[in-house]
């Protein structure tokens, strides 16, 4: 393993065109994906992490959303700019993506071997011509599929109708389709958002499981910071379209370094402790068609300074640990500041 | 318990009218955006305001108001179109621009009779079959498919058929066979939204059917209502039409549309004008309302809405 | 204040010519709820324990049981007669988005309850609309607002601000931050729990999230397929649990930090249709202990403790193990 990044995002910055104005949904996020980690991207409603997410397969519509700079970097290849064609080679071979409500995702209509044959058919297009499948390779590799990832009777469930499968066994169904093309990386977007807690523990422990038989990278998009830190091994915190910190999960944790995340922990209730007391973050999101100048969490941050109408970058603090908070500036360019 | 504070007691007493509707001015505003940049919507929305101007203050500057009614005038019959009678006359030399504008009137009357009665049976039938559900949805809705298999113009030709020509009993048998429609989809609406969390919420608070319905459900469905009822503006115009050509509607001379024409269509070739221009009236006006009624779509349903 | 006894809620999902299908929501509940105290009703979607809130406010018919609100039978309360009920008991639904008409504004919708229940009319209306408002943390410029134009967090609170309106004993609170972020989810929390001490309120609170009743609730109860499967106080039932599927339930919850909880062994297969629950004791399916006995006999409800009551055979065994 190389620590060359599988995944680069570099100073994204995307926007929505909308009746009411210019949405800046996202302003300058920058991220690695090291291969073999599993990346989790925490936040909150209207934090940019799904837009974020869906633009590196360019999921998001454009019109309305308008790219304004940056690089979306995978093995070196620039997402952004590669084209519809090769963007459709890449997905589900090179990346594939599984969502929130797997009921969505699966057609109502075709029975769950339909849909991950030809799935898989459609992946053989990019290959060597000598390794394609033919469709009953295809059945086979799909009934291998769904005993990876521990669905009861495959073969059975070949011919079953997505409705007469419950929500977990769907979720199920939509990772042995997504991994079906042997991707290198997977994109969790909620993925356990819509399951009970005892089915979200099953899926969390399948993803994990075969992260390391499918030799994966994995960035999971989730609004819960247990859900993440029980799969990750890194965290990036968004908020207002904008990373404020990127830290391994024993360090985010333990020495939270933006004010934002510090909120954030001390907002969550444990369920492993008793009764503390909890506090919430004041005030609400700023305007994304007006944003302030500067550090967009400063009108909800206790420890906001004059400094914080500049962008703070992402100070190295510690560890790998990268804070955008002028609280982590070095001593020198903080004279006469704080 | 916290003291309501002075500030606040003031704030409310001094808000005018503006301040209160504040979000009803920006979401109209909003709607009238939307609406503005749809062209065919504008273009619909003019020719109902010239139509309905027209209906208004028209009859009071026609040229010869008596025509109106049906006065004869034998030695200027069927002259063409000329500066003073710009639509030309009919076969007892009346005017046809004083009758079309005056048809214009009573042809508005007529729809809104016809579209209001419908609403009337149509709405209240269909909030409360879509909200009792049970027997009483399956015998208003079984009624309702009964008048729905038959089509709607032969029923109301056999209705008058029984009731005898006339304008009254025209209307009378277009609005009987018009409900309908406004029940299927009152019924439907209703349907999908007696199961959102805030009607329960107002169950839970004690509010009784009769109050759940009209309160909390109609403003709910006002949007599709309004949107049906501006294209069945335009249909019952030419449902009304059709029984006047008929000759079961209104009556020569009443200025109806589609009895001018029925009389009419005896003379054309020759005679274009007598038939050319009430007939351009009913396809300006019931193209203006469906127009307007899908451009009243586009920002009413958002899920037309591309 | 509330009390439930062998409550049972069966709904008829029959479709014509297909033969009988019941869904047996909940099946023979008990529950007492004494006067200002929080209890937690937790469980998995399928278990009942909304099923349970609507019936203690008689918004769903019961099948079997009664409800005593305040020593009152209101089990068979005919709809003219539920008034009295309403004031003593409201409900804080789900999802602010949907309960609250999106053709009203918020002064109107406050103002429902008022208006259904009191004579205040006009200026004296709006005045306690916004002494409502007040207490729950939003200023009168709400007032004429439409909820679309409302944050989730300030949605909620009109809820709560609607229900109460008539200064009731009891609130129901179902799910009521769940579709919240966390750090409104935070706000409202500290919010109710003062407003619970501060007037005094009674709490029927359901939740699917534990971490959430931990922090709110005194006592918590565990529903499983429309039954109670433990009930007890909450940091007895959160550090002992006895009954196997609330240990499962609170080792299959990832914890905010980096260390997880261990002897994390999820469960296996889904929760089974409450049309067809199992024979026996309806966990069995899933049980990692399950024995003959689990599959033919129902396990009874009995006290391990005075205030710590389970429905399974074996729990002094697996506390044992």
């Amino acid at each position: 393993m190389t620590d060359q990044p599988l995944l680069s995002v570099r100073d994204f910055r995307l926007e929505f065109d909308t009746f009411d104005g210019v949405y800046r949904a996202i302003d300058g996020v920058n991220f690695d994906l090291i291969p073999g980690e599993s990346l989790g991207i925490v936040g909150e409603t209207g934090c940019g992490k799904s837009v974020t997410a869906k633009s590196i397969l360019g999921l998001v519509p454009t019109p309305p959303a308008r790219v304004v700079s940056g690089q979306i970097l995978y093995n070196g290849e620039d997402l952004l700019t590669v084209g519809e064609e090769r963007l459709r080679a890449l997905r589900g071979v090179e990346i594939a993506m599984i969502f929130q409500d797997p009921m969505t995702y699966l057609n109502p209509v075709f029975t769950i071997g339909q849909q991950l044959v030809d799935v898989i058919l459609a992946h053989q297009r990019w290959r060597p011509s000598e390794q394609r499948l033919n469709r009953a390779q295809a059945r086979d590799h799909a009934i291998d599929m769904l005993s990876r990832v521990h669905l009861p009777n495959p073969e059975r469930q070949l011919d079953a109708y997505p409705h007469q499968l419950s929500g977990g066994m769907r979720q199920r169904v939509l990772i042995a389709q997504a991994l079906s093309g042997n991707p290198r990386l997977l994109i969790a977007d909620e993925p356990t958002t819509a399951l009970d807690v005892t089915i979200q523990a099953q899926i969390l422990d399948l993803i994990a499981e075969l992260m390391g038989e499918f030799d994966l990278s994995v960035i999971l998009i989730s609004h819960d910071l247990g859900v993440v830190a029980s799969l990750c091994q890194r965290v990036v915190v968004m908020y207002a379209g904008q990373v404020v910190e990127d830290a391994s999960v024993t360090r985010l944790f333990s020495e939270p370094g933006h004010p934002y995340t510090q909120g954030l922990l001390k907002a969550v209730p444990h369920p492993g402790r008793a009764a503390s007391t909890l506090s919430g973050i004041p005030g609400t999101l700023p305007n994304l068609y007006d944003p302030p100048a500067g550090c967009r969490f400063q009108s909800r941050c206790a420890h906001a300074m004059p400094m914080c109408t500049t962008v703070p970058p992402l100070y190295a603090v510690a560890d790998g640990q990268r804070v955008a908070c002028h609280l982590h500036a070095p001593e020198a360019s903080r004279a006469g500041v704080a | 318990m916290a003291e309501l504070t002075k500030e606040a007691h003031e704030l409310t007493v001094s808000l005018d009218w503006r301040e209160r509707h504040v979000s009803t001015i920006r979401m109209l505003r909003l709607y009238a955006r939307t609406f503005a940049r749809n062209g065919s919507a504008m273009l619909g929305l003019g020719l109902v305001l010239l139509f309905l101007t027209t209906a208004a203050i028209g009859p009071y500057f026609v040229p010869f108001p008596d025509d109106a009614t049906g006065s004869v005038h034998i030695e200027r019959k069927l002259q063409p179109p000329d500066a003073v009678h710009w639509f030309g006359t009919d076969e007892v030399g009346n005017d046809v621009f004083t009758r079309v504008i005056v048809g214009a009137r009573v042809t508005l009357q007529i729809a809104c009779i016809i579209t209001g009665v419908a609403m009337l049976i149509g709405i209240p039938l269909g909030m409360i079959a879509g909200y009792m559900g049970g027997w009483v949805q399956e015998v208003i809705m079984r009624i309702t498919d009964v008048f729905l298999s038959v089509p709607g113009l032969m029923l109301a030709i056999a209705i008058v058929g029984a009731l005898g020509p006339g304008i009254v009993n025209a209307m009378v048998a277009l609005s009987l066979v018009w409900w309908p429609g406004y029940v299927r989809l009152v019924q439907a609406k209703t349907l999908s939204l007696k199961n959102e969390i805030y009607v329960d919420a107002a169950r839970s608070m004690g509010a009784g059917s009769l109050r759940i319905v009209f309160v909390h459900l109609l403003p709910n469905c006002t949007s599709p209502i309004i949107v049906k009822a501006s294209m069945d503006m335009g249909m019952a115009i030419l449902g009304a039409a059709s029984l006047g050509f008929l000759g079961l509607g209104a009556q020569p001379p009443f200025p109806e549309w589609g009895a001018m024409i029925s009389v009419a269509r005896t003379y054309l070739p020759d005679w274009w004008w007598y038939s050319f221009f009430p007939g351009t009236a009913i396809v300006i006006t019931v193209l203006g309302f469906n127009l307007l009624g899908d451009g009243l779509r586009d920002i009413l349903d958002p899920k037309h809405r591309e | 204040m509330l009390e439930l006894r062998n409550l049972s809620v069966h709904f008829d999902v029959s479709k014509r010519g297909k033969g009988k299908t019941i869904v047996r929501a909940v099946n023979g509940i008990n529950l007492n709820i004494g006067r200002g105290e929080a209890v937690a009703l937790v469980g998995e979607s399928g278990s009942g324990k909304s099923t349970v809130g609507k019936a203690a406010l008689r918004l769903v018919d019961t099948t079997d049981g009664h409800i005593l609100l305040d020593g009152v039978d209101i089990t068979h309360l005919e709809r003219g007669r539920q008034m009295p009920l309403r004031r003593k008991a409201q409900m804080v639904f789900q999802d602010p988005h949907s309960a609250l008409n999106p053709r009203m504004n918020i002064l109107r919708s406050v103002a429902e309850p008022l208006i259904l229940h009191t004579a205040l009319r006009g200026q004296a209306l709006t005045r306690r609309v916004i002494e409502l408002l007040e207490i729950v943390g939003l200023q009168a410029q709400f007032l004429y607002r439409y909820q679309h134009e409302l944050s989730g967090g300030q949605k909620q609170r009109v809820c709560i601000a609607r229900a109460i309106a008539l200064n009731p004993d009891l609130l129901v609170l179902d799910e009521p931050t769940s579709a919240l972020d966390v750090s409104v989810q935070a706000q409202i929390l500290e919010f109710l729990k003062t407003l619970q001490s501060d007037l005094g309120l009674t709490f029927l609170f359901i939740s699917h999230n534990l971490a959430v009743v931990r922090y709110l609730c005194s006592r918590v109860a565990v529903m499983y397929l429309g039954r109670i499967v433990e009930e007890g106080a909450t940091e007895t039932v959160f550090t002992t649990p006895k009954h196997p599927y609330t240990q499962a339930l609170l080792s299959a919850v990832p914890w905010p930090e980096a260390t997880q909880p261990k002897g994390h062994a999820p469960l296996v297969g889904d929760i089974p249709s409450p049309v067809n629950p199992p024979s026996g004791c309806s966990f069995h399916t899933r049980c990692p202990f399950a024995r003959e006995r689990c599959r033919a006999e129902a396990p009874t409800w009995r006290a391990l403790a005075p205030d710590h009551l389970v429905a399974c055979h074996f729990a002094e065994d697996l506390a044992a193990s």
